[in-house]
């Protein structure tokens, strides 16, 4: 109205949004373009999801399946394994205990094989490229803008191409997760490796290392601190994005939050929540104590 | 008298060391920066350092730089901090590639050789020690040392050995499964030392590399790599900014300001012949007596003259000479050759007025050099 815009014309006023029948015709132009081409591959898309689908389903049934005995042993000797601490094995233990004992132990098996599976797969992606990228100061510079974008994107807003092309399911679930996850990894295994002294690369140089050597010898060992952060920090975001995975069809604790949100279940609420907890500190703890037992020799070792 | 030559100089016989290889560095010009081509014209006319640097940003390295570095030998390459010691160094092994010039080792240009011969040209005939040790923090020193022949392929059934060898020779027996963290910074350099002998390398590379130890701590290391040296003849490049290193440990000196070689020598040729006032300055407060040896000073014999009793060898350096006479209570000596052969006499008041001499102030004997 005339009288809110202090007499200024109308287009200094309103900003001049593009036609209503424009904005909508391109709307539709993109999103019937996008669907057509997923149609067109589909059976592309069908072929790969498949053999996915069918391992995570095998995978949770492993988890969620088998005796609650021998799954919590293995995890047991999976903790001790990498914390060698028997704290951390005593808390695991109270914790899992305590979730099969308020009902949750299905429910968090089938979490704990998603978060393995997803961290294992953001991983595998995550190490190569953060590798590539401290070699090459151009990949670097696209890689990084790439990971900005997809931190800080709210998850729901990719949730939405990932479903139109792989619909709902386990599937679009994890890659929804494993796109969340994989940052921190791409990002601290970059920043591990160009933080290695830079004498010690030339020392491995100079004895005539190959560029694989040199990884194998010195990059990666010196900069396995920093990549255990990163793969600290991808269990963690893999963790809180499993609550929002579940909208799209992941099971387990996320779907439980999901649905306690909706009927305003209080307690049942809390109770995946502090299951999710649980299993976070376990996963942190684990993993840190595992980061700290390979610096051991490692003190004065660059000053 | 089959000695009335003139004596100097006394202690370069280096061809005695024959049959190897050197390393030729011929025209030496780096360039830092995005163009160095750019601009290599231009420095070759006479563009200095601080113009390309003010007016294009890029900064010269290294200036039309030509050193011969004989086989077997330690040749130290002296200069203040960066002053381009080791970028110098790093075109030896390649580690850094010239704007122009050449490396020339066994007939080969190391600048224009192929990733693979280069990497082939490091792991087998060369090997360096670093200023900051470079060790690896996650292996033992055994470990540490076998890493060079690792790189080569070597099984660990062979280079442990080996290895075991070197740890002993740098006087490190029982650390063998030390972690370098556990070790203080002279030890951690013996293993530096170690790695780098285990390659079984000519050539060593030493990049100020007793730089960051202790008084006491370097001179202990100055002394094994002496000892080792005595035996076995490689051909070392040693960095230091010390002069008493430099002294010390060379063979053959070279030093460099901004980039350029200001002179190379001997020791002795540059405390007593500093090719211009920057070299006087820097040799001014040396200890000339622990420098210059006896058969510099030493005066030729003249006919029918009659010889002292009392014998010194040439190649002792005035102090150890003045101790020597004093102890004897003589005031004339002969001075002997490697070979035992008469080089000459030499008084204590020689002795007293070369270690005093100004080096801008020839006189006595010392204007025959
Ligand atoms: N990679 C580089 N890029 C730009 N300038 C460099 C580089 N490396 C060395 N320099 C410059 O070259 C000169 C010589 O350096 P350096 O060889 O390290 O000296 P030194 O070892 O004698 O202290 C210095 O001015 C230094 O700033
Ligand atoms: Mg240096």
């Amino acid at each position: 109205m005339a009288s809110d815009c202090w007499s200024l014309p109308e287009t200094l006023c309103r900003f001049p949004a593009m036609e209503a029948k424009t904005l909508r015709l391109m709307r539709k132009t993109i999103d019937d373009g996008f669907r057509d081409i997923v149609r067109s591959w589909a059976d592309t898309i069908d072929a790969a999801t498949v053999p996915l689908q069918m391992f995570l389903n095998a995978l949770e049934r492993a988890f969620a399946g088998s005796p609650w005995v021998l799954v919590l042993a293995v995890l047991l000797a999976a903790v001790w394994a990498t914390s060698r601490s028997w704290k951390i094995v005593l808390g695991t233990a109270i914790a899992l205990c305590l979730i099969g004992w308020v009902g949750l132990w299905q429910d968090t098996m089938v979490t704990l094989a998603m978060v393995s599976f997803c961290t294992v797969v953001a991983v595998i992606i995550g190490l190569p490229i953060g590798i590539a990228a401290a070699r090459s100061d151009r990949l670097q510079r696209i890689v990084s803008p790439v990971l900005d974008v997809m931190q800080t994107l709210p998850s729901f807003v990719y949730l939405i191409p990932v479903v139109v092309i792989f619909g709902i399911g386990k599937v679009p679930g994890m890659i929804a997760v494993v796109i969340y996850a994989v940052p921190p990894m791409i990002r601290l295994t970059n920043l591990g490796i160009r933080l290695v002294d830079r004498e010690v690369t030339e020392a491995a140089e100079a004895f005539g290392s190959s560029a694989r050597q040199k990884l194998w010898n010195v990059q990666l060992p010196l900069a396995l601190p920093t990549i255990m952060t990163g793969v600290n920090q991808t269990i963690m975001m893999s963790l809180s994005m499993v609550v929002v995975a579940s909208m799209v069809g992941v099971g387990g604790l996320g779907k439980n939050v999901l649905q306690a949100i909706n009927n305003q279940f209080f307690t049942v609420g809390f109770l995946n929540g502090f299951a999710l907890v649980a299993i976070a500190i376990v996963f942190d703890r684990s993993s840190q104590a595992f980061g700290l037992r390979l610096q051991k020799h490692r003190e004065a070792g660059h000053d | 008298m089959t000695e009335a030559t003139p004596i100097l100089p006394v202690e370069d016989d280096d061809e005695a060391v024959t049959g190897r290889s050197g390393i030729e560095i011929r025209n030496l010009y780096k360039i830092f920066g995005p163009e160095p081509e750019r601009y290599i014209a231009a420095v070759k006319a006479g563009l200095t350092k601080t113009d390309l640097n003010r007016k294009h940003g890029h900064v010269l390295g290294l200036t039309d730089i030509s050193l011969s570095i004989p086989p077997g030998r330690i040749t130290v390459i002296m200069g203040l901090s960066g002053s381009g010691k080791s970028t110098l160094i790093r075109h030896i092994n390649g580690l850094i590639a010239p704007t122009t010039g050449e490396v020339i080792h066994d007939g080969a240009d190391v600048c224009r050789m192929t990733p693979a011969e280069l990497r082939d040209f490091r792991r087998h005939k060369t090997a360096m020690v670093f200023q900051k040790f470079a060790l690896l923090p996650h292996r033992t020193v055994l470990e540490n040392t076998c890493y060079g022949l690792d790189i080569q392929g070597v099984p660990r059934r062979d280079s442990e050995p080996v290895a075991r060898h070197w740890i002993v020779r740098v006087g490190l027996k029982g650390y063998e499964g030390s972690y370098p963290s556990q070790l203080s910074g002279g030890m951690q350099q013996r293993v530096g030392l170690a790695r780098a002998l285990a390659n079984d390398a000519d050539i060593l590379l030493m990049d100020e590399a007793f730089s960051a130890l202790d008084p006491l701590i370097r001179l202990d290391m100055q002394a094994i790599l002496l000892e080792l040296q005595s035996e076995l003849h490689k051909t070392i490049v040693f960095i230091t900014h010390d002069l008493d290193e430099a002294l010390r440990l060379g063979d053959r000196i070279a030093i460099l300001r901004d980039g350029r070689l200001e002179q190379v020598g001997t020791g002795q040729d540059i405390v007593l012949r500093p090719a211009n006032d920057y070299i006087a300055a820097f040799v001014r407060e040396v200890n000339r007596a622990r420098v210059i040896r006896a058969a510099t000073v030493a005066r030729p014999v003249a006919a029918g003259e009659e010889l002292p009793q009392f014998s010194v060898p040439g190649t002792e350096v005035l102090e150890t000479v003045a101790r020597h006479m004093t102890t004897a209570g003589v005031n004339h000596a002969r001075v002997l050759g490697r070979q035992g052969q008469l080089r000459g006499t030499i008084a204590i008041s020689d002795v007293l007025t070369a270690m005093v001499t100004p080096a801008t102030a020839p006189a006595g004997p010392l204007a025959k050099g």
